[in-house]
């Protein structure tokens, strides 16, 4: 039998508290700092504004492009190569003129006179009013679905359970805002998605240990609450481990085979994943002892009606 | 202990069966094909249109590689792009300007797959190129025409009942009429207020007049702009239909925006011309005096204009206009009331009723033309005897064969022209080689994703293993069955949800497989240990899944475009991998070590 954890002892998680709240604090704040600092790099879908992208039959000059796009007149042009040295991507804020949808024509006819091989690859133009839509609706998303998985997490378990999965979730997609802001990674629809998906689904691995939680509560009769939670981990550690490495292994086939398009999208699960299982099992499982969870809230008062029966 | 009963081993047969029928299409490909449909939607495809089609091809030599009626369109296939050109433009010569000839891509699976509705996913603009709009109806423009009409409506009602006026104003879509007396604007609130139900009319008294304040009632507002958004969108089919795109999606999203995707188009800038630009409607008198050999050979007398019919052949109609388009307020089909017939009911605006009125008395028994004016051609939509004077600003138009074709003709009459500009909000572009390239991208991810995985399950849980990733391939055909049957739009967020799902539908398989290991461990008989695996695996899976759907579902409800397709995925994603996961996994195991009584040891 190949198994990569063979723990004979339950390991002492929760004695770890201090250093691990400690981790979790710092990251954190890191986060909140770059968000605060630096700010998300929000893509079109969600500012506003034009992109073009071309490829061109020789690598591109990128100046040539320039001066083209220079002489149509439209402002704040940026150019820059996208993958490879014949792709380029084009963007242009949102203009107030009315006009802004015949924007990509213009681009395209310029590039064209200049070298006519100049081939369309693919335009986004979204509306101002469309991108704080888009941005609107992922924020209102996003909350719907921290509130959705709390109140299925309190009626399936208890409120301090889905007070804990939650928190450590949030924590998740802080880290993960972070990250992107950190670094100003492109922050478009599709990542958004790839937000909300880890959110569903690293709530999984909490839920995960709870349930074992929950059923060490009712076996383990003489042990205290930290002890029941460390035995939990302990025993869920190797499938927590493999199921994330296998929905890893399907994040890294998108990073490498998926193109620019599914890029940041992995990237954006790669943080989700890696830090899914840090905090369901190293701040969910804290918070819920610090939440003060007891035998009693699961074990309901089934010996007190024997009592009385006596 | 770990039998299933016979049935569930059929029911497991048959769900397998049928998703591999489902998923068998995707794996055809695509053959070019020339699709051909009428412009006007109530016009029926038939096998005489079919026939005609294939003598056309046949006397140009174009050979073909099946033609079929599908829906309301004809489909040519062909061997090659190059004879698919060719017959486009001979079909596009030979059937003229009432069919829509547009190059399109059929699935290659056989017919037999058809006739049981398997068909092949639909894939979405950003894995099969074209464009995307997203248009704004400028509702504010609506109600301002709609207020102007009004203006002009109770200038004619007022002199026509001669009552005194100063002048009518208006600002935004409030209007307001100025008199010098109270007796007159007190006349004016009876007449107008019983001829404009829909209007709320507020009198006011100021120090230099007198004057009556006209808006329109909040249901009336919702109904301006409903007709606006209907108007429009009526317009953009009829001009989608010219662009000859084989399947365009034209709807409405929200109160005041209409999405339109045209797959495959390359030329964005033509077809954002084509969408942004006016026609107009024009009701002239037809000349009866006009020889009739002379009309069908073209040639127009003098003073007037030789226009084709959409009822056949050509007519000749005078020059001078009697009416444009802006006189019309609406038009809905309907019922003639002492015959029975079809008919189209018209209302005027209050000069447009004047000027019909008069013009109708005089040609009592003549014939009027309706026409619709594009890129400068006209082209009569219909033109009916005038029976009697026609007052009032109602105007009934009989002659329509059917109700279908009387409401096709109420549709053209106001999709002459948009009711109120539209402005394009978002637009996305992809070109054909990059859908391509996106396709073939999420497949590849998939492709190595999906066998690494496989590779680590059968290295560390040996046959159990096997069982798990059988199961995996088992959910990726159910997934794609799933998508092909609903018809679901396949995008490249989509594909990347089908590989996510994969990745954690691997994660009931691995939860069992933990639980068994850990029974045996615990000294339970193999048999036993699969029996508790499962069984306690399932409340666990059944949670960790559930809190993923409610990620799904406000993805899906909340989402738009990209995000909407990866929801949709997830969502169906997750329901397919509990079933798989569990139930034909466990059937695996079932067959394979349920009869062993004796069981001593099980490959985990």
């Amino acid at each position: 039998m190949l198994e990569f954890f063979p723990f004979k002892r339950t390991i002492p998680f929760m004695s770890w508290g201090k250093v691990t709240t400690a981790i979790s604090l710092l990251t954190f704040l890191f986060s909140v700092w770059a968000l605060w600092d630096k700010g998300l790099n929000l893509g079109v879908d969600f500012t506003g504004g034009t992109l073009i992208e071309v490829r061109t039959s020789q690598p591109a000059d990128l100046n040539t492009i320039r001066t083209a796009l220079e002489k149509t007149g439209l402002p704040e042009v940026s150019v820059q190569s996208f993958g490879t040295s014949r792709d380029v991507l084009i963007r242009l804020p949102v203009k107030s003129d009315a006009n802004a949808a015949q924007t990509s024509n213009r681009v395209m006819a310029a590039l064209q006179a200049a070298d006519p091989t100049v081939e369309l690859k693919r335009v986004d133009f979204v509306g101002p009013q469309v991108g704080k839509e888009l941005y609107d609706n992922g924020a209102l998303a996003l909350l719907v679905v921290a509130f959705g998985i709390m109140a299925y997490l309190a009626i399936r378990f208890e409120w301090r359970f889905a007070l804990a999965g939650m928190l450590a979730n949030m924590h998740d997609i802080v880290i993960i805002l972070g990250v992107f802001a950190f670094f100003q990674w492109e922050f478009t629809l599709t990542v958004l998605a790839g937000v909300l998906a880890v959110l569903g689904y690293s709530v999984n691995e909490s839920v995960v240990v709870f349930d074992r939680i929950r059923e060490n509560i009712r076996k383990m009769r003489g042990a205290t609450i930290p002890e029941i939670i460390d035995d939990a981990i302990t025993r869920t550690m190797s499938r927590t481990i493999i199921t994330h490495g296998a929905t890893q292994i399907m994040v890294l086939s998108m990073l490498f085979f998926g193109g620019e398009a599914l890029h940041n999208f992995a990237l954006a699960l790669t943080i989700g994943i890696m830090f899914g299982i840090y905090s369901s099992v190293l701040v969910a499982s804290p918070l819920l002892l610090m939440f003060g969870v007891k035998r009693e809230h699961f074990i309901k008062p089934v010996e007190k009606k024997e009592e009385a029966v006596v | 202990m770990n039998r299933f009963p016979p049935w569930k081993y059929i029911l497991i047969g048959f769900t397998l069966v049928v998703a591999f029928l489902y998923t068998l299409p995707n794996f055809f490909g695509e053959v070019p094909a020339v699709q051909v449909s009428p412009v006007r939607t109530s016009e029926k495809v038939d096998t005489a249109l079919l026939g005609k089609v294939e003598s056309l091809l046949k006397a140009s030599n174009v050979p073909t590689s099946g033609v079929e009626l599908a829906g309301n369109s004809i489909k040519t296939r062909f061997a090659s792009t190059d004879l698919q050109i060719k017959a486009k433009d001979v079909l596009q010569n030979g059937l003229g300007v009432r069919y829509t000839v547009a190059l399109n891509l059929v699935s290659a699976s056989p017919s037999w797959l058809s006739s049981i509705s398997a068909l092949p996913m639909y894939l979405g603009l950003d894995l099969r190129g074209g464009v995307h709009f997203l248009l704004e109806v400028d509702m504010k423009a609506a109600l301002e025409k709609a207020a102007i009409r009004y203006q002009n409506d109770f200038r004619t009602e007022l002199r026509n009942d001669k009552i005194r006026y100063g002048r009518i104003s208006r600002e935004g879509n409030v209007v307001t009429v100025h008199f010098a007396t109270r007796d007159q604007r007190d006349a004016a609130i009876n007449k107008l207020g019983t001829t404009f139900t829909e209007l709320a009319l507020t009198p006011e008294d100021l120090a230099e007049g007198f004057t009556l304040t006209a808006r329109l009632k909040p249901q009336t507002e919702t109904k301006v702009q409903e007709f606006a958004l209907q108007q429009n969108i009526t317009t953009l089919r009829n001009r989608v239909n010219e662009l000859g795109v084989a399947e365009p999606v034209i709807q409405q999203q929200g109160a005041n925006r209409v999405v339109v995707q045209l797959p495959g188009v390359q030329d964005t800038a033509k077809a954002k011309d084509i969408l942004g630009r006016t026609a107009t409607l024009e009701i002239r008198m037809v000349d009866e005096q006009a020889d009739p050999i002379q009309v069908s050979q073209g040639q127009a007398p003098f003073g007037d204009e030789i226009v084709s019919s959409r009822e056949g052949g050509n007519i000749a109609v005078k020059k001078d206009v009697v009416l444009t388009g802006d006189s019309i307020t609406d038009a809905s089909p309907g019922f003639d009331n002492t015959s029975g017939q079809a008919a189209v009911h018209i209302n005027l605006d209050g000069k447009g009723a004047r000027i019909f009125r008069d013009v109708t008395r005089e040609n009592v028994n003549k014939r009027m033309a309706i026409l619709l004016i594009e890129k400068g051609v006209a082209e009569a939509i219909t033109a009916p005897v005038i029976r009697e004077e026609i007052g009032g600003g109602r105007v009934q138009i009989t002659g329509m064969e059917t109700a279908q074709e009387a409401s096709d003709v109420a549709l053209l009459l106001r999709a002459g022209a948009l009711a109120a500009p539209m402005q394009i909000v978002e637009e996305r572009t992809v070109g054909p080689s990059m859908g391509a390239e996106n396709i073939e991208k999420g497949f590849h991810s998939n492709l190595w994703g999906f066998f690494a995985v496989v590779a680590f399950m059968v290295i560390y849980y040996r046959i159990f293993g096997l069982f798990s990733s059988i199961a995996l391939a088992i959910n990726g055909f159910f997934l794609i069955a799933l998508l092909s049957m609903m018809q679901a739009t396949l995008t490249l967020p989509g594909m990347a949800a089908i590989a996510l799902t994969l990745g954690m539908a691997i994660d009931a398989n691995v939860l069992i497989n933990e639980r068994i290991r850990e029974e045996i461990r615990a000294g339970s008989t193999p048999q036993a240990a699969i029996h508790a695996g499962y069984d306690r695996a399932w409340g666990t899976i059944l949670d960790s899944n559930l809190t993923t759907l409610i990620a799904g579902i406000a993805l899906f409800w909340l989402g738009s475009g990209p995000v909407r397709g990866f929801a949709v995925v997830l969502c169906l994603g997750i329901l397919t991998s509990m079933f798989s996961a569990v139930t034909v996994s466990r059937a695996m195991v079932n067959l394979t070590y349920g009869r062993q009584a004796r069981l001593a040891k099980v490959s985990i």
